[in-house]
């Protein structure tokens, strides 16, 4: 695969506070990558230096093995797909999408035969004419998309284009844009703080936080082989808990040793291990004994909150189980998964202060937040 | 819920009604006055004299017979258009440079902007009297640099400059107040686009600015064209200018045909502001 995009050791700072932080970062041809965490986290400066919007501080940028670090924005083969879509309001749905190619001097036949390629393109044939102020949210956001494809980028940003968007909209539009970029074979860049939204979609997936990259994988990798505390808590549910390597494929923690499938830990190391809800199985006796704390309903399956030695895990079951209820816990080697000790250690996957609202609350917050 | 808001629409209505009394009394009320005086004679007769006056009368300048009237509005016209010009060109680089300056930087230049505005228009020309003047502050100034000394006062280029201090606000404020609320993302996304800066300016902040930029017109072209004491003072009196005539004609207790002048000159203006919104919403069809 070709290497268009990239970044190497690229550092950027606002008013003293760091941003970016000797981030690298590869993106191939034709991939659909997603940059993923929390607001602040840098993956919308990331997007902005691509664009040119921001220059960094330090470290290169590549295009196609060019150094475009000093290239303005006007000059570079990538467009951008804003988050509040950012189209002209005094400009309707054809001229919006034919303002790139105006200023190309593009002759007019030209021209709409491309708009008009493109309105069929993000289904919007026979919009023309409206003006972009009288659409809905999904439509302006498909002639945002429209107008940043027309010149044949060879890269598409997307800063968290489906933040506006209410829930339904957002799954079809997400079918929907990993339908153009497959059709296009444009290499889409992503900007998302939804987990679910950057797995679902994405071919690779790069986890940032405070400005460094956590990790970088494909969905599945990301999920099943988080690389710390962070990115196993960002990524899905999971119960984080302190453990000791007492021998390859044999880890210590809550008490009991379990087999597992990782190696190649010192002997005795600490480790966190990360166990996710939906591989805890109930069973009558167990490796594990706990109190059921509480238990939430949530159609296909209860989410019960289960005290283990002070420790409260989550567990994702179709089976019922009443509060203060002790029960017995069965976790498969395969599920066991190991952790080197990061900063992050200690800081995620405990669920002694857990709450759906609170949950919904922070994610509301960090939203209104970018 | 829907008492309240019926209560709530019969309080903004008792809220409108001072205004509404004040718009009568002080706009609508001198408007028919001016008109009706315009249209009558001195003892109160329907007459179009005072009307047909304005276009016809004729005098002597220089020894050549011109329409007297037509050759003030004509002059008026001029000096307003040049100084609207002049503050439009002025202005609207300095309202950009002001709605994307920092929020303090924002605050302090507009103090400094309007705090000239707070100061009585007459004693502002005064000022400019004692700057302009042969004797003046810019000419010792100039003198102090072994420099000639330039004759200013009494041209129209003075008056020029009378008129474009006195305005200038209010070309820069109406501009500055739709810039500011301009959304800096579209810039980005033009940017992204492939326009370089002129292309950003010139394809969407200037479309987007227009309404800012058709106000700010009208706030200067109609002060300017109707101002009086400016050419008087700044011109030596020998740019009479329209408004000139309509106070002369007022002073001279010359009612009906004050009344008629400015009765014209409105209407005219009517027409030019008419003209102007129906540019800038073809534009903003487009």
């Amino acid at each position: 695969m070709r290497k268009i995009i990239e970044l190497k050791n690229v550092s950027k700072a606002f008013d003293g506070q760091t941003v970016l932080d000797n981030v690298s970062l590869d993106i191939y041809d034709n991939e659909f990558l997603t940059l993923l965490g929390p607001s602040g986290c840098g993956k919308t400066t990331t997007l902005r230096i691509i664009a040119g919007f921001e220059q960094p501080d330090e470290g290169e940028l590549f295009f196609l093995g060019e150094d475009i670090a000093a290239l303005p924005p006007h000059k570079r083969n990538v467009n951008t797909v804003f988050q509040r879509y950012a189209l002209f309001p005094h400009l309707n749905v054809f001229e919006n999408i034919a303002f790139p190619l105006r200023e190309k001097k593009v002759p007019q036949d030209e021209i709409r035969e491309k708009v008009t390629e493109m309105l069929r393109l993000v289904a919007l044939t026979g919009f023309e004419k409206r003006s972009v102020t009288s659409l809905s949210g999904g439509q302006q956001q498909r002639v945002a998309i429209a107008r940043a494809l027309i010149s044949h980028p060879k890269v598409l940003l997307l800063d968290e284009p489906l933040a506006a968007l209410d829930l339904k909209l957002r799954k079809d539009m997400q079918q929907e844009l990993k339908g153009i970029q497959k059709a296009t074979g444009i290499t889409f860049v992503f900007v998302t703080h939804d987990q679910e939204e950057a797995l679902s979609m994405s071919d690779t997936v790069v986890v940032m936080s405070e400005g460094r990259i956590q990790q970088i994988g494909t969905p599945i990798d990301i999920y099943n082989e988080p690389k710390n505390a962070f990115v196993a808590d960002f990524i899905g549910e999971s119960n984080i808990v302190n453990g000791v390597m007492l021998a390859d494929r044999k880890v210590r923690f809550s008490g009991q040793v379990f087999d597992c499938v990782d190696e190649g830990f010192g002997k005795n190391e600490p480790v966190d291990v990360v166990v996710r809800p939906e591989d805890v199985l109930i069973v009558p006796k167990g490796q594990l004994r706990g109190i059921v704390t509480s238990v939430t309903f949530l159609g296909v399956y209860y989410e019960i909150i289960v005290d283990i030695g002070g420790f409260k895990w989550m567990i994702q079951t179709t089976q019922f189980v009443d509060v203060d209820e002790e029960i017995g816990l069965y976790i498969e080697p395969e599920a066991i998964h190991i952790m080197k000790k990061s900063e992050y250690s200690g800081m995620f996957g405990d669920y002694s202060s857990f709450s759906n609202e609170f949950d919904e609350l922070s994610d509301a917050e960090s939203e209104a937040d970018e | 819920m829907k008492e309240k808001s019926n209560g709530l629409r019969v309080a903004r209505r008792a809220a409108l009604g001072p205004y509404g009394l004040w718009a009568l009394l002080f706009i609508v009320v001198p408007l028919i006055f001016v008109a009706y005086y315009a249209f009558t004679d001195n003892d109160f007769r329907f007459t179009t004299a005072n009307i047909v006056r304005f276009f016809t009368a004729t005098s002597e300048v220089d020894g050549v017979i011109t329409h007297t009237y037509l050759l003030i509005f004509w002059r008026s016209l001029k000096l307003a258009l040049i100084s609207t010009l002049i503050c439009l060109l002025m202005g609207y680089p300095i309202a950009y440079i002001l709605s994307r300056a920092s929020a303090r930087t924002q605050k302090i230049l507009i103090t400094l902007i309007m705090i000239p505005m707070w100061m009585n228009f007459l004693i502002r020309t005064y000022a400019w009297m004692t700057i302009l003047q042969d004797t003046g502050i810019l000419n010792s100034f100039l003198r102090m640099l072994s420099l000639r000394p330039v004759h200013i006062i009494g041209t129209e280029g003075a008056v020029v400059i009378g008129m474009v201090y006195d305005y200038f606000p209010y070309m820069i404020l109406p501009i500055y107040s739709v810039m500011a609320k301009m959304d800096l993302k579209l810039e980005e996304a033009a940017r992204d686009l492939g326009c370089n800066s002129f292309g950003v300016l010139r394809r969407v902040i200037f479309p987007l600015s227009l309404p800012g930029v058709i106000s700010g017109i009208t706030m200067v072209l109609i002060p300017s064209i109707s101002t009086f004491y400016i050419s008087q003072k700044l011109g030596n009196g020998k740019f009479y200018l329209i408004g000139d005539a309509i106070e002369g004609q007022y002073v001279a207790n010359n009612l009906h045909f004050a009344a008629a002048i400015a009765f014209i000159l409105m209407v005219i203006l009517l027409i030019g502001m008419a003209l102007m919104q129906r540019y800038a919403n073809s534009k903003a069809a487009a």
